[in-house]
């Protein structure tokens, strides 16, 4: 076997939280809005979207950003609402809640999975140092599967990437850094 | 408004300054970084700081309740309106200066922020948690770049000591508790800053001399950014920043 599924507590507890929701058919169909950075990853996968409730005619989505800034939560919050309101949901809201923070711990397997298929590697790729940050090495390379690879820049292309470079196969490659 | 939500409002509307300021001061290196991976990692950084500034100001113009939006806060306000400290707005020099200012900065809110997730204001609460992970990047890269640039070349050496001493005297500022700050952290909604300065200069102490830099003598201080009286740099900076929301009102696109 190389592959032991280890889930972290707060992905359990969403999946519980998805299952035993009286609106099942609203986080399916929500699986269709997809992160406009990465869009190998919808916004369940990604762990921003943390409720969906429906009282009486209205559906209330609450959705959290990853990081501050992250420029994308006004795409994101648009998606919703058309994907609703194209399903025939007329009264749509989407809250953006700060608490409890995102943490990269919320982000599913099969999110995780199709990020490394991407071409980015995903937090557990890499052993974060002493104080709990991006480690300067050794994040597995997405395309070679090699560690031996160094940190080029602490900042990528989005605030939620670092960028490394593989020694091996020499390919430059984002890390979805874990916080 | 009770006294403590208006104190609140001015408390958000501070924090809300600071962090636009700083973060637009940071965004003016984006294209002029000395190499493309660190032009991203300001840009990273600005963006994490504005981040904070909305979340900010959307929760004061919340409190406010008087139809103003989060960008009436950033966009419509003058210079002697802003509260923000007068260490963030200073002009971003070169590349040491802006190092060592973002070092001070990144210090005092590596050190405030947890502080600030202890509120009994739920909001101020879950911004703070929000923005103490990025602090923590923050903080390795600007104390990482004043050691390289401290104990550096001879040049680079001189010219971040130079910029420690000419921003030293705009650090004591920081530490001031005035009567509305120090209701709301009586109330424990807001933090006693006065109680990290111990803190804050140990920490930076001991960076600056790993760095081989001196630590100035406390000679000097200039204060007045909490009360609206800014140094002629602001006035500059907000020209540019809120040019095109002024010469487009309620403009969307």
């Amino acid at each position: 076997m190389n592959e032991i599924s280890l889930m972290p507590e707060e992905q359990y507890q969403r999946l519980q939280q998805r299952s035993a929701a009286d609106v099942k058919e609203l986080w399916d169909l929500l699986d269709m809005v997809k992160d406009p950075e990465v869009p190998v990853l919808s916004i369940w996968d990604l762990g921003i979207l943390r409720d969906i409730e429906r009282i009486g005619g209205q559906i209330i989505v609450t959705i959290t950003p990853t990081y501050s800034g992250c420029p994308a939560m006004d795409n994101i919050r648009t998606d919703v609402a058309t994907a609703l309101n194209d399903a025939g949901y007329a009264d749509v809201t989407v809250n953006m809640s700060l608490s409890p923070a995102w943490s990269s711990e919320w982000m599913s397997l099969e999110g995780r999975k199709n990020l490394r298929n991407y071409g980015i590697a995903p937090p557990e790729d890499a052993d974060l140092d002493e104080d709990g940050l991006t480690p300067d090495a050794h994040a597995q390379c997405p395309h070679c599967s090699s560690r031996n690879t160094r940190r080029i820049s602490e900042f990528g292309s989005t605030a939620c990437k670092a960028l490394f470079q593989c020694n091996d196969c020499n390919e430059p490659f984002d890390y979805f850094k874990k916080i | 408004m009770s006294d403590i939500k208006a104190a609140t409002l001015e408390y958000t509307t501070r924090l809300g300054d600071d962090s636009v300021v700083l973060g637009h001061r940071i965004s003016e290196w984006v294209s002029y970084g000395p190499f493309l991976e660190e032009d991203i990692a300001y840009g990273n950084v600005a963006l994490d700081y504005i981040g904070r500034a909305r979340m900010f100001y959307t929760y004061a113009a919340e409190l406010a309740n008087d139809g103003r939006t989060e960008d009436d806060f950033a966009y419509m306000r003058n210079d002697r309106e802003y509260r923000n400290l007068l260490l963030l707005e200073m002009p971003r020099g070169d590349f040491a200066y802006s190092q060592v200012r973002q070092l001070l900065a990144d210090v005092y809110y590596t050190l405030l922020l947890p502080e600030l997730v202890q509120s009994k204001d739920a909001t101020l609460s879950a911004i703070a948690a929000k923005s103490i992970k990025e602090t923590k990047y923050h903080l390795r890269r600007s104390r990482d770049w004043v050691l390289r640039l401290g104990d550096g070349t001879e040049e680079s050496h001189k010219r971040t000591q130079k910029a420690v001493d000419q921003l030293w005297g705009y650090t004591h500022e920081m530490f001031d508790m005035d009567e509305t700050e120090q209701m709301l952290a009586d109330n424990g909604i807001g933090v006693d800053v006065s109680k990290l300065h111990d803190a804050w200069r140990q920490m930076v102490s001991d960076i600056l001399t790993e760095a081989t830099l001196t630590v100035p003598e406390d000679s000097w201080a200039v204060r007045g950014g909490r009360t609206g009286y800014h140094t002629e740099n602001l006035g500059h900076m907000l020209t540019e920043m809120q040019f095109v929301h002024r010469s487009h009102p309620g403009c969307k696109w």
